[in-house]
């Protein structure tokens, strides 16, 4: 008989420059989003400078056709996509992994319906159904887009726990327990949602970054947060016009949400990166 | 008294096919009853229906009665009550058995809590853990303070079919069912499990229903066989009588096949 072999603290070792690089990028949006709420360069919408004006010491970005500071807006809208992803996947993992939990339990043709309603809901883009859930509730809203936005992704949540759930439950350690008589919430608490948990944090990552493009598309659509709540979406929309003569009005913001859906990607690549190390482990 | 186990002309089909015909056995408490057979015989799922869990796409039929309650057609709410005390199963594939992301002492201390909370002695704190060590220590799991803090992939096979007997036993069964616990292990280990099996099953005084398709390990378990073809029981009797002087076609070949086996590893030696 062998000994007890590595440690489990050999896996914790594994932190892939793709996970610190996607880290960085999301902690550097958190930290900016965290500063908006104590402190700003300049009153959101208080008309700070010339319009249109270039990056200068006083407006690091210059300002928009009203002659407001941009880099204000561009930090508010940090704190608005991560607002909208995390609220989203927060209620897409909560809609979602219950009805495939259920699913999972369900008899033949309950899960057959589901399975087929899911797929046919997940053939919709997600950008569609948030749309549809927007123009249902009559007033654009940050939270009605957040909402949107989760039961959208509630869907593709769902599919991917129901079929995570069915690969454990067919698993020895879960006939064990119900041989030595352990009821099905108790299994679903202590044996399900922890082994399904590894594979459903990177999807939940992956739908942050997706819930934050959506947020931006709706925005841009004018679907999303109204007026006071400076969006990248709204941004990118207000600079439309005057793409030729200030560039820099739609490029930052371009760029803020491009590096905030890539450090989401990185993070899901990294944490799959270490999941699966872990796994190759064991 | 009732038998432990009588089961009655079980029979367990899919939607398209009899995976278990007219199945009928009878394990008194304190029996050793071995089920043999090859691969697809239909070993495991007479194990699983004689606990009610088939999977779902499977239907049984006939009469199981455990411990005197009939087991075919009764809610899971009712079947509760009788697992984990009438019965338990040590699974054939020890990777699978335990779970790959809990504490090895938690995967004990979970059914060992049930049982005696059951029992309406409730365990918990000092006593709960000291009491996961003593089965450890029963299992003849080396260091099991260290061992209780491991996960499954840190112990080797034969530790982790340790730790399945452990949680097993934690229920106190009448009946421990073994479903070939020693398949997956090298020949050293497979002896040492074996004869750890002997030990708890006669200090413990539980029936055992021990599944393989290895002849000599079942010999050397059990008083009593029965052999498995297709779903089918075509031999059973005691282990000396069904060795010894097989009545039937396929017994006998699977004797000759364990013989061969066997004249080839000495040849080797
Ligand atoms: N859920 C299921 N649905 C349909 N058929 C099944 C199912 N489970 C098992 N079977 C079939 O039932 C037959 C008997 O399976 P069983 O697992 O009882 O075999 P076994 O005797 O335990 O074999 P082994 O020695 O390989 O474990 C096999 O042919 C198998 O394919
Ligand atoms: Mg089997």
């Amino acid at each position: 008989m062998s000994d007890v072999a590595a440690s489990p603290n050999r896996r914790r070792g594994i932190v892939s420059l793709t996970l610190m690089a996607g880290i960085m990028l999301v902690g550097l949006h958190i930290a900016i989003g965290l500063l908006t709420l104590v402190w700003l360069p300049y009153e959101p919408n208080a008309f700070t400078g010339g319009r249109l004006e270039g990056a200068s010491l006083a407006h690091w970005v210059g300002t928009d056709r009203l002659g407001r500071d941009l880099f204000t807006q561009l930090m508010i809208g940090s704190r608005i996509a991560l607002t909208v992803g995390l609220g989203a996947v927060a209620i897409g993992a909560t809609i979602g992994v219950s009805i495939g939990i259920l699913a999972a339990f369900a008899s033949r043709w309950l899960d057959d319906a589901l399975a087929a309603t899911l797929d046919i809901l997940i053939a919709f883009p997600t950008l569609l159904i948030a749309m549809l859930v927007v123009a249902a509730s009559d007033t654009a809203s940050l939270g009605s887009a957040i909402v949107a936005l989760g039961i959208a992704l509630s869907a593709i949540v769902a599919r991917l726990t129901r079929i995570l759930a069915k690969r454990v439950l067919v698993m020895d350690y879960i006939t064990a327990a119900r041989t030595s008589g352990s009821s099905w919430p108790k299994i679903v608490a202590i044996h399900v949602l922890p082994n399904i948990w590894p594979t459903l944090s990177v999807n939940f990552a992956l739908q942050f970054g997706l819930a934050v493009i959506a947020e931006a598309s709706l925005s841009y659509l004018g679907l999303g947060a109204p007026p006071p709540n400076a969006s990248w979406g709204r941004m990118l929309q207000e600079a439309q016009g005057t793409v030729y003569t200030a560039p820099l009005g739609a490029i930052a913001p371009g760029i803020a949400l491009v590096s905030l859906a890539i450090g989401v990607n990185l993070l899901a690549d990294g944490l799959r990166a270490r999941i699966d190390a872990a796994r190759t482990l064991s | 008294m009732s038998p432990l186990l009588e089961i009655t002309g079980l029979s367990v089909r899919s939607a398209t096919k009899v995976l278990v015909d007219t199945l009928s056995l009878t394990l008194q408490r304190g029996e050793r009853l071995g089920l043999i057979g090859e691969s697809g015989s239909g070993k495991s799922l007479t194990a699983l229906a004689a606990t009610g869990l088939l999977a779902p796409g499977l239907r049984a039929s006939g009469s199981v009665k455990l411990a005197g309650r009939e087991v075919v057609g009764a809610a899971d709410r009712d079947l509760d009550q009788l697992r984990g005390k009438a019965v338990a199963i040590v699974f054939q594939e020890p990777l699978t058995a335990l779970d790959p992301l809990m504490r090895v002492g938690r995967q004990i201390r979970e059914p060992l809590r049930r049982r005696a909370r059951r029992d309406g002695r409730p365990l918990s704190g000092q006593a709960l853990d000291a009491a996961v060590l003593a089965i450890m220590v029963d299992v003849a799991l080396p260091d099991p303070v260290r061992i209780a803090r491991a996960y499954p992939h840190e112990l080797s096979g034969g530790q982790r079919q340790r730790v399945a007997i452990a949680m097993a036993i934690a229920c106190e069964p009448d009946l421990l069912i073994a479903d070939e616990p020693t398949t997956a292990l090298d020949v050293t280990t497979q002896a040492e499990i074996m004869a750890l099996l002997d030990r708890l099953v006669r200090d413990r005084n539980m029936a055992l229903l021990f599944i393989s398709h290895d002849l000599p390990l079942v010999a050397s378990a059990v008083e009593q066989v029965i052999v498995l073809r297709q779903g089918v029981a075509v031999e059973s009797g005691p282990v000396a009588r069904v060795f010894s002087e097989p009545a039937h076609d396929y017994t006998r070949s699977l004797l000759s096949a364990a013989r061969r086996f066997d004249a080839a590893l000495e040849g080797r030696q």
